[in-house]
């Protein structure tokens, strides 16, 4: 089997924090990562290639060339390959010119069987690209994958994460599906792995020629919306600390609960 | 040292690692109760952990002495005692056989170390023999084919656990030093017995006990290297083992710097926290310089070791002097910013302060390393 | 690119590099230069002291904007029963109308739920596009997608609005290619612009760290996701009536891809959190899953519901549907008591707008402070207790 899987670099926004004074973000020492969600989506590929001796294993990227260790990352995982889209001309895309590009660069890897991606990227949070990815691969999507029960010959089954349970669906392959971090628990690298996709050719990088995309067709002008301006949240003031001891704290919180009417 | 992306990643790998699979309640109970989880040391074995050096060939992951020296800096970060384990596999344990195993010891021994099928442990130290390694009397006399081997080895890391031990014996009474020959044990070989695992001040967790050796007997097919050729394979061999206590040493000092910072920002007194008092932040900003001049000492060690130095034995034991002396330091100063909280084990800086203690000692004491490096500047 | 750099404004003094949440842009020869990573936020622009950063508009295209007129929310059900998404968004989609000075339809979806088209003419609706057939009985990403593209072809509504459940967050990428237009994802805040009368939509981005506008200038409809619990309900008025329009759908055999097999639902207590008036939390403090026993018996006692940080999810000691916070739920209660939650940004994202917040937490440095109303620095399992014992004494 060709499996694929869409990965993204991202800065790990748990550990942003906000200059309480200036109430900007602080930015220094917030290292960048394997996006969770897609850590599951490799993982569940991984499986699929150890239960399919042969199989192989793609990550592709969209991203700046710094996201070649986050493609390294995942080889010493156990891919095979990967391939990081990268240009200048990709560059301010939102999540629709963001689609075009992966199924640009997916479409040229071609045979593919099946394709996983994470449900969202923490520094965005969309959810959007991959259900984009497959809406111009014409292939069907399930997202919020929380397990895959049977790989059968011409389909797969899985389980669909809902808000009060879940629903088990049967979608043709190839596919695309958007996991979740109930799915599995990704493995850890290997030392002999990190050693093979840092001394082997094991990396592509391919800009719109590459893909055979006009430069129209992707970055910032292929993109519908546009970000008009972006702000950090007014902190909410800080409120009443509340003194004495643990009898009087409680007391004094429920008299001014009450008073507010609030209980 | 600005490190590669192939470093990067190993750290990320030992980071990840530890962090989750050794949370602080499992670092408690280990040291609570000194029992080692098996899972654990499973974990470690198929991830590669006990090979890290290994050829890939035998099932090793092929990885240099930096490699090797960053996992077990982060690994002592989390937890020292699984640091000592997974450097006891890498260095100590293989490194005799990595310089002069034949072809099927290697693929035998270090594969199935790296493989994790075997645990290795490293006797040279003896009851008389400490620091003056060259005065063991442990004996291995010929008998035919065979060897047969008597004597008592000491402070043996890992023993209790081992499946075979790398013997150093006297096989030329005469000759002192240049009279010592290296054997394979096996563990279970009768006349083998371990003594009583010793009640240690700290990495509690890894059983450290005599091997007793009577009338073990032994084929010459066990015997590593050449005939009274064995001190200075021990000698070598003890180049990765203090890079390892020195790595052990920065990532125990990394540790408590992250401790101290921790607290300091935490704790009020005076109306404010206690790193914004001078006589604190000052103790930081020591013990931050300091560590990190221990990790470019470690770091380029095993850089030169790789390239075959002439020097690398010095620089090996200049780092893992100035690490553990460093790392020392800088806990009795994590320890002090902490105040009376430091001193109950409530708090994780107390075993920290423990378990650093033992690096200035094993492996060759600060004194054995200083005698090292000024043996071989005044030759 | 999207940003610009004034070389003969720009002095080179790193402000932008520091600035850029995502890395951006590094110093070359004293001049800023915007590497592949941006986004297009614009953080740069408008904190640059010498105003040498520009950012240019993108993406024309050859729509006719003018042709699309009035608001449409997806009017989401549930085996024949509304989400409350839906009513909300038909609060705020009744605002954004009167706004533009347009109409309100709400797209329905399904097989049989007739009975759903009062509903919502009573909350604000003045038309309702109904696409009734056997095969939208149970949701589906083609059987929908196809279903509203189709009304979207043909009606060319200006805006699309849809809730962020997991079926909003599903249909509404797959729906957006279709018609060619953009998407904004999970929205905590719509405004019209009173100029051009576009759509404003402002969300969160960077964990909570970061709050986004984002518009759609040139394609339309303009669509956005909403996050459930942040709109307010219209008041329903019986009685009131619109105009029911029937969506002609037909499926061909194999056009719906997606074969759902089976639902199970969740047995046990499902959280619903956005609909609680008091919501007791619990965090990492609470120090395993037997801790959420004593934040049960705060919310039972106050008539509330337990609610949980992403630690406890994490570490598996409560089900993620009672996960508050950016990857959770948003909640927005009368009362939060946040217990032994810490306060990461993340979770501060998703409950920061509750009426009151209560924190309890050991750490007085903890940033669960930064927000609360009321702040107590204890033990909670000695404060959880008082503050009952207190409650119960000033009942009597």
């Amino acid at each position: 089997m060709k499996i694929i899987v869409c990965a993204k670099q991202v800065p790990d926004t748990n550990e942003v924090k906000i200059d309480p004074v200036k109430g900007t973000l602080i930015r220094d020492g917030v290292p960048s990562i394997l996006n969770p969600d897609d850590a599951n989506a490799l993982e569940e590929a991984l499986c699929l290639k150890d239960a399919n001796p042969g199989s192989t294993v793609t990550v592709v990227s969209m991203g700046p060339g710094q996201a070649m260790i986050m493609l390294r990352e995942c080889i010493a995982m156990g891919a095979d390959d990967a391939v990081l889209l990268s240009s200048r001309a990709f560059g301010g895309a939102d999540t629709c010119a963001t689609s075009t590009t992966l199924a640009a660069g997916i479409k040229k890897i071609g045979d593919y069987d099946i394709i996983f991606a994470g449900r969202q990227a923490i520094d965005g949070d969309t959810a959007q690209v991959a259900p984009q990815l497959a809406q111009r691969l014409g292939l069907p999507v399930v997202t919020y994958v929380q397990k895959v029960r049977e790989y059968k010959d011409k389909s797969v089954v899985v389980e669909r994460q809902l808000e009060d349970g879940f629903e088990v669906i049967e979608v043709p392959t190839p596919c695309v599906l958007t996991c979740i971090k109930e799915l599995n628990t990704p493995r850890y690298m290997t030392i002999g792995r990190i050693l093979y996709a840092c001394e082997s050719d094991c990396i592509k990088v391919w800009n719109e020629n590459d893909v055979e995309l006009d430069p129209s067709k992707c970055g910032l002008t292929a993109s519908p919306t546009n970000v008009l301006r972006s702000f950090t949240p007014p902190p909410k003031g800080k409120g009443e600390m509340l003194s004495g001891t643990v009898n009087e704290m409680a007391a004094a919180v429920v008299a001014k609960l009450t008073e507010k009417h609030v209980i | 040292m600005v490190l590669s992306e192939k470093y990067q990643l190993i750290r990320k790998l030992a980071r990840d690692f530890c962090e989750k699979e050794i949370p602080k309640e499992l670092q408690d109970e280990i040291d609570q109760t000194g029992d080692y989880p098996q899972e654990l040391l499973d974990k470690f074995k198929q991830y590669g952990f006990f090979g890290i050096k290994a050829p890939r060939e035998i099932g090793g992951q092929g990885g240099d002495t930096l490699a090797y020296c960053i996992t077990i800096e982060e690994i002592s970060r989390v937890s020292s005692v699984s640091a000592i384990y997974v450097s006891g596999a890498n260095s100590l344990g293989t490194g005799p056989l990595l310089l002069a195993g034949t072809e099927e010891q290697k693929a035998k021994y270090i594969g199935g170390v790296a493989r994790g099928e075997l645990f290795p442990c490293f006797g040279l130290t003896e009851p008389g023999a400490g620091s003056d390694a060259g005065g063991v009397v442990t004996s291995a006399v010929r008998d035919g084919d065979d060897w047969i081997l008597n004597g008592r080895k000491a402070f043996i890391t890992g023993a209790p656990i081992a499946d075979f031990c790398v013997v150093f014996a006297k096989t030329d009474p005469k000759l002192g030093s240049k009279g010592i020959t290296t054997f394979i044990v096996d563990m279970k070989l009768p006349g083998v017995s371990c003594g009583k695992p010793e009640n240690k001040m700290g990495i509690i967790g890894c059983p450290t006990s005599d091997v007793i050796l009577e009338d073990v007997r032994i084929p010459d097919s066990c015997r590593l290297g050449e005939v009274n050729k064995g001190f200075s394979n021990a000698m070598k061999t003890l180049d990765y083992g203090r890079l390892g206590v020195a790595s052990q040493s920065v990532g125990l000092g990394q540790a408590c710097l992250e401790e101290a910072i921790k607290y300091a920002k935490e704790r009020k007194q005076f109306g404010q926290p206690i790193a914004k008092f001078q006589a604190i932040s000052f103790m930081i900003a020591d013990m931050a310089t300091e560590l990190e001049a221990a990790r470019e000492l470690l770091y380029n060690a095993a850089v030169t070791k790789d390239l075959g130095d002439p020097k690398a034995s010095m620089y090996c034991s200049m780092a893992k002097y100035f690490a553990s002396e460093a790392c020392n330091h800088i806990a009795y100063k994590a320890l002090q910013i902490h105040g009376g909280y430091g001193y109950i084990k409530d708090y994780r800086i107390e075993r920290l302060y423990r378990d650093c203690r033992i690096n200035s000692i094993f492996e060759g004491t600060s004194q054995v390393q200083q005698m090292v490096i000024s043996g071989a500047l005044l030759k | 690119m999207a940003i610009n750099i004034i070389a003969e404004k720009c002095k080179g003094c790193g402000k932008c590099v520091r600035d850029c949440p995502f890395q951006a842009i590094t110093m070359e020869n004293k001049l800023a230069v915007v590497g592949m990573a941006c986004t297009n936020c614009g953080v740069c622009a408008e904190n640059c002291p010498f105003g040498a950063i520009e950012r240019t508009e993108s993406s024309m295209s050859n729509v006719d904007i003018s042709l699309y007129h009035g608001v449409w929310v997806f009017a989401e059900q549930r085996e024949g029963k509304l989400m409350n998404v839906s009513i909300e968004l038909l609060g705020e989609g009744r605002k954004l109308a009167d706004q533009i000075g347009t109409e309100l339809a709400a797209v329905l979806v399904g097989s049989e739920v007739d009975g759903l088209v009062d509903e919502l003419f009573e909350c604000g609706a003045d038309k309702v596009y109904y696409a009734d057939a056997p095969e939208l009985k149970g949701y589906t990403t083609d059987g929908y997608t196809n279903a509203i593209y189709k009304g979207i072809l043909k009606y060319k509504p200006e805006i699309v609005l849809m809730g962020a459940t997991h079926i909003g967050r599903d249909l509404a990428p797959s729906l957006a290619v279709k018609c060619g237009t953009g998407l904004t994802a999970d929205c905590t805040k719509l405004d019209i612009d009173p100029e051009d009368k576009k759509l404003m939509q402002t969300r969160p981005a960077f964990g909570g760290n970061l709050m986004a506008t984002i518009v759609c200038p040139h394609h339309r409809p303009q669509m956005s996701t909403v996050r459930p619990g942040v709109m307010e309900k219209p008041v329903r008025v019986p009685g009131r009536k619109g105009e029911l329009i029937k969506l002609d759908i037909k499926f061909k055999p194999g056009e719906i891809r997606q074969n759902v097999l089976e639902v199970v639902k969740k047995v046990g207590e499902i959280a619903s959190l956005s609909d609680a008036d008091i919501i007791v939390s619990g965090g990492r403090g609470i120090g395993g899953p037997e801790g959420f026993d004593i934040i049960r018996k705060l919310a039972d006692r106050l008539g509330g519901t337990i609610g949980s940080s992403r630690a406890c999810v994490d570490a598996g000691w409560i089900d993620h549907s009672y996960q508050v916070g950016q990857t959770g739920t948003t909640v927005k209660p009368k009362l939060y008591i946040a217990c032994g939650i810490s306060g990461a940004i993340q979770h501060l994202a998703g409950m920061q707008t509750s009426g009151y917040i209560v924190a309890i937490n050991k750490n007085e440095n903890a940033p669960i402070f930064e927000v609360a109303d009321f702040g107590i620095v204890g033990d909670l399992f000695k404060v959880i207790p008082a503050i009952i014992d207190a409650l119960d004494a000033q009942e009597k």
